[in-house]
């Protein structure tokens, strides 16, 4: 009952003219013993209804820590936000009351993980666990909620939902729990869902479902999707636009046509040579030099200096390079981003 | 056109092994820095390690060379000083015997010491044995040594110790110190071997073995080379609590009257002893007290930051 | 560049079924999970052989029986015309000697205990006719050199290096032994996607130079196209399709096959809604209770009342070129755009 009342104190400030998320240069950073880790390092993105975001980028670049700070689930200590906005149609979420946050996260912006086993309660039905979301938040009566909870297992396409409501998590199969994830996720409603790696430990086949799923219920729901994943395959597959990360920075973002045919950061576009494709054979595979840097050591200048074909003297100087803008609604953080764009 | 070629000539064609840096952290020292060099950097930022292991010197110290610590003989007892109170001679004062209790502690601390760390080296030793035969063969052996084991661990422990120290001490010369480290040997091992058969069991199935297996390698160097180092430090650490409570499980028994017995000094007598005449003379009886209570707090906390600096789950 | 019709590895009906067991100290079986169940492959030299398939498939068993880590059940593999399952004592040990592995996790793959020297340094250790005592330090820091790391860290220990350095360690133990066949099962998909292509160039690097023939199991189908001279698919247990990557990926005639390539996603955004999408319903059924006749055909949208009955063998059809194991295998291109 409590966060019905804490959502109405959220609502009270929420302007439905404002845009649905914007992130604002973000910094998340970890105090660990072997010094600062800055995981995130002036992150900025929005997101549109019915839009589909990527943060594309490799582990330990800062996306998921992205994620968490929006949600605000981050670990803290060791991780603090020091600077920025996380705005939900106008609120700064990371000025509310804890209380009020908790109400946003069940009714506004929801989040699925990678780990669909870890995520579910083990001794409690899918039923229950889904149950008393609308029993604590929609003050439903014990019979109503397992109604709609039926209803729900039923639009996320699990088989005869009716009998499986009262199956424990175990007794799903991989895709299967991935499914009562999405329908814990969007039973209150939200309007912006957060996919951390929704398929990675998924095999393809059952990747497939669980991305064309996300898509149909997006579509249905005119729900912002923020899909943090490192499959670029994927990516070009469901996304609208992208910010590909590196070392806490986006340092491209793009509509999606844009960044496959011209990438504008040297990462991008080594990244998109690096891999191999299903549809070609014996193509050269390039290679990135080197490791992504430790956070706690981030190069000075552009953080992708010391693996960069176009790097030069003013790319190993501070400041780093700021955030270009290619063309409206395409920025790139590249000193050189007209040679890495405009060749061929 | 240039930059395509600027990608890929600063790439290297695809048939060069070498794409990363080949000599990446050249510029650092090559100092191999292994597990236990990272346990012991850790280690040495811990307070409580440093307490309770300057805690076990100076016990460790007591116990071999009591002399260093007092003068006097805990021997020499004259019943006219009996519970006479603590003076320069004596710290402690005397007990009801007329002995110098600083001199009785010190000097019990040998016995205690001994007992402790020989029954906990026999229980290592039983425990090793178990634990690592019962993780890496697994099936029927498994099955037959843990059900010994839990007979073992089933026998209520204050009786078994009362029944095996009373059968081992016929012989009535002898000051029972062979029976109580036998007793508590055979008794104390069953924990260590149940968490070495746990972790022998996880490393057993780690890929490194795996691997090892796969190049030919026989059980003999599976066991030593691989399983054994990666999975000997839990063990290692509930042997440092054992030690802990040997050393009270020695005074306990001795309390009761099967453990040391005769002239033998130990601190589990002292507080035998001095229970009686708790009332009116307590001196005899916290001053041994706080030594076993400090001494197994030490070991104890000790076996902890052990635990912890190994621990590659927490770094 | 190499010779590529001698047979290096061969399997005949391999089988490998994991008793499922009831009791600790009296078992009896109520089961089995067939995990390998009749599989024949051809290893060529200086060949790759892609092995694909979703988990449960029995790819990482095949894996373990070609290197001897699981004991097959029945059937034959074949090593240069010696049966390795019929081997024992020293003809073992030599002939385990010419088939290595490279494992999917460089984190638990490599001993935290010992040193880098001495984990490349073990093989030799293990079968000391190799390399002389004397010559061994050398040879392992030849060794770490060939795989493109520096000799001078033979003293550090496997936490010290990343992921991708971690795998170049693993593949440094394979090849010490000097081996022809290297299984590598899963040998790039623990590791970060700019690192995945130094790992691939390098397999592909020391192929050339030391003539390497490898059973590449993987569940990444791009990786495996581009690795691969040829594929088998594996579902349930059996191989369902073989071919030249050409084959399998352009004209794949068994229907899990092309169910299976079209759910991969291509890095193509203009590819989206263009390409032929065939989403399968349900899950893979328990491999401790195959279905009937065709393993497949509980999923299959071809499915016909003789797939329950009779098995189809895996062998050249009426209108597939190439061995597929399906009564009605056609081609149809799933990975272009229509």
């Amino acid at each position: 009952m409590t966060d019905i009342k804490a959502d109405i104190d959220v609502l009270r400030g929420i302007d439905p003219n404002a845009p649905l998320l914007e992130v604002n240069d973000l910094h998340v950073e970890f105090r660990t013993r072997d010094g600062i880790a800055r995981a995130v390092n002036g992150a900025n993105f929005n997101l549109a209804p019915g839009e589909t975001l990527a943060i594309l980028g490799e582990s330990g670049c800062g996306k998921s820590v992205t994620a968490q700070a929006i949600m605000g689930i981050l670990d803290s200590p060791p991780g603090y936000i020091t600077q920025g906005e996380v705005k939900y149609r106008g609120v700064d979420l990371l000025k509310l009351p804890e209380k009020q946050r908790r109400s946003v996260r069940a009714n506004h912006i929801a989040m699925i993980f990678q780990d669909a086993l870890s995520a579910l309660n083990p001794v409690f039905t899918v039923g229950f666990q889904l149950s008393e979301l609308f029993r604590v938040h929609r003050g439903m009566s014990r019979a109503d909620a397992k109604k709609r909870s039926i209803e729900l297992l039923d639009q996320v396409k699990i088989p005869a939902a009716r009998t499986r409501v009262s199956d424990y998590p175990h007794q799903f199969s991989g895709g299967m729990r991935q499914r009562v994830m999405i329908a814990m996720a969007l039973a209150l409603d939200p309007d912006v869902l957060i996919a951390d790696e929704p398929t990675t430990a998924l095999d393809v086949t059952v990747q497939a479902q669980i991305m064309g799923l996300l898509a149909e219920l997006q579509q249905q729901r005119n729900m912002g999707l923020i899909l943090i994943t490192h499959d670029m395959g994927v990516v070009a597959d469901v996304a609208d636009r992208i910010s590909v990360m590196y070392a806490g920075k986006v340092v491209e973002e793009a509509g999606v046509y844009d960044i496959y045919s011209r990438p504008a950061h040297p990462y991008a576009k080594a990244l998109l040579e690096s891999i191999p494709r299903l549809d070609m054979k014996g193509q050269q595979l390039n290679v990135i030099r080197g490791l992504p840097p430790a956070l706690t050591a981030v190069p000075k200048g552009c953080a992708f200096n010391p693996r960069c074909a176009f790097a030069q003297d003013v790319c190993r100087q501070d400041p780093p390079p700021p955030q270009y803008i290619v063309a409206p609604g395409r920025t790139a953080r590249c000193h050189f981003w007209r040679d890495v764009v405009g060749d061929e | 056109m240039s930059d395509i070629n600027a990608v890929t000539s600063a790439a290297g064609p695809s048939t060069q092994p070498q794409m990363e840096p080949k000599h990446a952290g050249r510029g650092k020292k090559d100092k191999p820095r292994s597990l236990a060099a990272d346990a012991w950097a850790d280690l040495r930022r811990n307070k409580i390690f440093w307490v309770s292991s300057i805690l076990v010197l100076i016990i460790l110290a007591m116990a071999l060379f009591p002399t260093l610590f007092t003068s006097a003989d805990p021997r020499d007892c004259v019943l006219s000083r009996q519970h006479a109170g603590a003076s320069g001679s004596a710290l402690f004062g005397y007990d009801f015997q007329g002995c110098d209790v600083y001199a009785k502690t010190i000097y019990g601390a040998r016995n205690s010491i001994e007992v402790g760390v020989v029954a906990t080296l026999l229980s290592g030793v039983i425990g090793l044995i178990f634990g690592l035969s019962t993780g890496y063969f697994g099936g029927w052996v498994d099955a037959v040594l843990s059900r010994f084991i839990d007979i073992i661990l089933g026998v209520p422990f204050l009786l078994g110790a009362i029944v095996l120290a009373k059968r081992f001490a016929q012989d009535p010369e002898s000051n029972g110190v062979l029976a109580v480290t036998v007793t508590l040997g055979i008794l104390g091992w069953t924990t260590a071997a149940r968490i070495m058969r746990s972790s022998v069991i996880t490393a057993k199935n780690q890929d490194y073995v795996a691997a090892a297996r796969m190049l030919g390698a026989g059980p003999g160097r599976l066991m030593l080379k691989h399983i054994l180092p990666n999975s000997i430090a839990p063990f290692i650490v509930v042997l440092t609590i054992l030690l802990g409570t040997n050393i009270a499980s020695e005074a306990t028994l001795s309390f009761l009257g099967v453990g040391l017995k005769g002239d033998a000094i130990s601190w589990g007598i002292s507080i035998a002893e001095a229970g009686a005449n708790a009332r009116t003379a307590p001196e005899p009886l916290v001053w041994p007290s706080v030594f076993l209570a400090v001494t197994v707090l030490a070991f104890i906390m000790l076996g902890d930051a052990v635990r912890d600096a190994f621990d590659p789950k927490l770094r | 560049m190499s010779d590529r019709t001698e047979v290096v590895l061969e399997t005949k009906k391999l089988v490998k079924h994991f008793p499922i067991t009831q009791g600790i100290v009296f078992k009896s079986k109520v089961g089995a999970v067939q995990a390998v169940d009749g599989v024949d492959i051809q290893l060529r030299r200086g060949e790759t052989l892609g092995v694909v398939g979703e988990s449960g498939c029995g790819k990482s068993t095949l894996a373990k029986l070609l290197v001897g880590l699981e004991k097959p059940t029945s059937g034959a593999i074949n090593v240069r015309g010696e049966d390795m399952t019929k081997l024992k004592g020293t003809a073992l040990r030599r002939a385990r000697r010419n088939i290595q592995m490279v494992l999917q996790d460089p984190y638990t793959s490599l001993n935290p205990r010992m040193t880098v020297g001495d984990i490349i340094g073990e093989p030799f250790e293990i079968h000391p006719e190799v390399v002389p005592r004397k010559g061994r330090d050398k040879a392992v820091q030849d060794l770490l050199d060939t795989v493109g790391l520096n000799p001078d860290h033979v003293n550090r220990y496997p936490h010290q290096f990343s992921g991708g350095q971690r795998q170049r360690i693993g593949i440094a133990r394979a090849l010490a032994l000097k081996p022809e066949i290297i299984v590598c099962d899963e040998p790039v998909s623990a590791l970060d996607v700019s690192i995945q292509a130094q790992v691939i160039n390098l397999l592909e690097a020391l192929q050339d130079e030391f003539g390497l023939s490898y059973i590449f199991i993987a569940h990444d189908l791009s990786v495996v196209r581009h690795i691969a001279d040829r594929v088998a698919v594996m579902y349930l247990g059996r191989v369902v399709e073989t071919g030249n990557d050409q084959e399998i990926y352009e004209n794949p005639t068994h229907p899990y096959t092309q169910a299976l390539l079209s759910a991969v996603p291509v890095p193509d955004p203009t590819l989206r809604g263009h390409r032929d999408q065939i989403v399968l319903e349900g899950d893979v059924p328990s491999p401790a209770n195959p279905p009937s006749g065709c393993r497949f055909r509980t999923r299959c949208w071809k499915a016909q009342s003789i797939c329950a009955e009779q098995d189809p063998v895996l062998s050249i059809r009426e209108r597939s070129p190439h061995a597929s194991a399906c009564h009605f295998a056609e081609p149809r291109d799933v990975v272009h755009a229509l």
